[in-house]
């Protein structure tokens, strides 16, 4: 496979060859997930497995009734290893807490398996399956910050249709879906976002650097909450969801003691030149601008620490200053920053974004996604030092607390008022005519970034500029052909007949819509199980077209 | 260094906290104040609208299972 880059040659010749980078600016692989919370209301003591599982099994069976391929086999789980670390270690099973094991196959009471699916790969090449006891959507990979958010909207879409599909049968209970990261008793559930970094790139100056970033982002990124402490045992408001339950500065874990920077390495992608950095730290967004900002704030930041080029920023007590940021939305906080003293968490982005202006400047990079995020971000830092209130129209918890304080003006209200507890939580509802943020975007009141027929196209269609759109194309046109799915291989048997054959897609830059168009363009009629010379011909073309990813016997 | 060991000028107690009201009292550009109230009063009326009425039990029954 000949080598390809995100980065123009141009560029790459300025970067120092000491530094491996694998993005620039703001243009990088990255993937989003979302574990939506779970809810029928009139059925209290429903599983929640059992609930995700029939929402995905719902999307399945919409899709299927509507004529579109979707991979519904068994996940492909030969490259899944969630137990493997980034420092170099394999954590023994034995010692894992059971909630980790997300390769098992989901299991009834009685250690049977349970014959539904609990995993699906979309035509738009993204993941839709049941993780833990929520239903989560892991977007297709894309290549810049306005991608990643039209596909992670895409995942609201396609959550509430599956729940809407539910909601259409016959004496269904309603399931009502939430993309927010508390219940606010005891219980979080994550937002995690993916970016591949260079293999070559130390982790431990990785994980310093980003540790200071993390800790402060929440100001821009945060989505806001209802109550303070883990198990809510305070009443207030906070700006992140996430916050409080967070115990560690660097690990592994994701559902317990979780790290503000979780090591997990599966890279899903040529491990000897990626590492896939698993940020778990981020808060669900409604908000496309705070999604955007999210993604296109650490793209930057990640490249200039690819560069070597990102001033360090040492908080003394990372953990502490997490929270206590986040319990202070007047962001008059100050948390201690090595050898730099007290400061704010604004004077603390201010560093990240200047650092970021300076690498656009000196190195040339003046592509618009870059320029936009980078000025955005002083603009949005400008506003929350001298006029917060001026961005309720694009950030979420800004937008949050001021819809929160209105009701406590009008009605009186204290914070522990259900009413509030209940806005907070509505804000978050995935039904466009009851979630408080679209009733936002309705009015005109909440800024949107991507357009509601991008967002619809990316239902269906996969991002053109990565792998994605190989998985999601051929699942589309070639679906009935297909054994077996993952983000980076592809099993394919013709006819259901003769021997599986394996292609591994271990470039995300590669396989793309520039590689593949023609046989996998759009709009191009699926192809049937029907053994017609048509369908040998496209069939051997695939194949052929293939051969470069083909791999013989399983590793 | 001495300066890390103090408590910063800003800095409060947690239970001390008093939550600010991000609204500004300052000087809105001329004429967008009420503007932007009666923006806000109407916004209030639709959220009143929409928001669960059981608020109490609803938000009691919302009880979520352990994630990432």
């Amino acid at each position: 496979m000949t080598h390809v880059s995100l980065i123009p040659t141009a560029l790459a010749n300025k970067f120092p060859s000491d530094r491996p980078t694998v993005g620039y600016g703001v243009h990088r692989v990255v993937g989003l997930e979302t574990e939506f919370g779970i809810h029928a209301p009139a059925h209290p003591q429903a599983s929640h497995s059992v609930m995700s599982l029939e929402l995905i099994n719902a999307y399945g069976h919409k899709l299927t009734s509507e004529g579109t391929n979707v991979a519904s086999t068994e996940w492909d789980y030969n490259e899944e290893s969630p137990l493997s670390d980034a420092r170099g270690w394999q954590m023994p099973r034995s010692i894992a807490h059971p909630s980790q094991l997300t390769d098992q196959a989901l299991a009834n009471n009685a250690g049977q398996d349970i014959h539904m699916l609990v995993n699906l790969i979309l035509p738009n090449g993204a993941r839709f399956y049941v993780d833990h006891a929520h239903p989560e959507y892991s977007s297709p990979e894309t290549t810049n910050p306005i991608d990643a958010v039209i596909w992670d909207q895409a995942g609201d879409r396609i959550a509430q249709q599956a729940a809407d599909h539910i909601a259409d049968a016959n004496g269904a209970a309603e399931m009502i879906l939430y993309k927010n990261n508390t219940d606010s008793k005891s219980v979080s559930y994550g937002a995690h976002e993916n970016y591949l970094v260079a293999r070559d790139l130390d982790f431990d100056e990785l994980s310093d650097h980003l540790i200071g970033f993390f800790a402060t982002r929440q100001i821009i990124t945060g989505a806001g909450r209802v109550g303070i402490g883990s198990l809510n045992d305070r009443t207030g408001f906070q700006i992140s969801q996430r916050a409080d339950f967070f115990e560690e500065e660097v690990g592994l874990e994701t559902t317990i003691r979780r790290p503000i920077v979780n090591t997990r390495d599966e890279p899903h992608a040529t491990p000897e030149s990626y590492r896939r950095l698993h940020v778990i730290i981020g808060d669900a967004n409604l908000s496309q601008y705070s999604t955007w900002l999210r993604v296109g704030m650490t793209s930057l930041v990640l490249s200039l620490i690819e560069l070597g080029e990102l001033p360090m920023v040492e908080l003394a007590e990372p953990v502490q200053a997490l929270q206590d940021i986040s319990h202070d939305p007047s962001l008059q906080t100050q948390v201690l920053v090595n050898g730099r003293g007290w400061m704010t968490a604004i004077e603390v982005q201010r560093i990240y974004q200047e650092a970021a202006q300076t690498y656009l400047d000196r190195y040339g990079i003046d592509d618009q996604q870059s320029l936009d995020v980078v000025n955005a971000w002083a603009e949005v830092l400008d506003l929350l030092e001298h006029d917060p209130a001026q961005l309720a129209d694009r950030l979420d918890w800004v937008a949050k607390y001021q819809l929160l304080n209105g009701m406590r003006e009008r009605h009186a209200l204290d914070w522990s008022n259900a009413k509030l507890a209940m806005l907070d939580l509505q804000w978050a509802d995935l039904r466009e005519e009851k979630g408080l943020y679209y009733t936002l975007v309705s009015r005109g009141a909440m800024r949107t970034i991507v357009t509601v027929e991008q967002i619809q196209q990316a239902i269906s269609m996969p991002p053109t500029t990565t792998r994605a759109w190989t998985r999601g194309r051929l699942i589309d046109r070639f679906g009935a052909h297909l054994a077996g799915v993952s983000w980076e291989s592809v099993l394919v048997r013709p006819f259901r007949q003769g021997p599986l054959q394996r292609f591994q897609l271990l470039e995300p830059l590669a396989a793309t819509a520039d590689d593949f168009n023609g046989l996998l363009a759009a709009g191009k009629p699926q192809l049937t199980l029907e053994d017609t010379p048509e369908n040998q011909t496209e069939l051997t073309q695939l194949l052929k077209q293939l051969q470069p990813y083909r791999v013989t016997g399983r590793k | 260094m001495a300066q890390d060991q103090q408590r910063p000028p800003h800095q409060r107690h947690e239970e001390d906290q008093h939550i600010p009201d991000p609204l500004p009292e300052g000087t809105p550009s001329p004429g967008s104040a009420s503007a932007q109230s009666a923006d806000l009063d109407s916004l209030l009326d639709e959220i009143d609208g929409v928001l669960e009425v059981n608020a109490e039990e609803f938000v009691q029954g919302f009880v979520q299972k352990g994630g990432q």
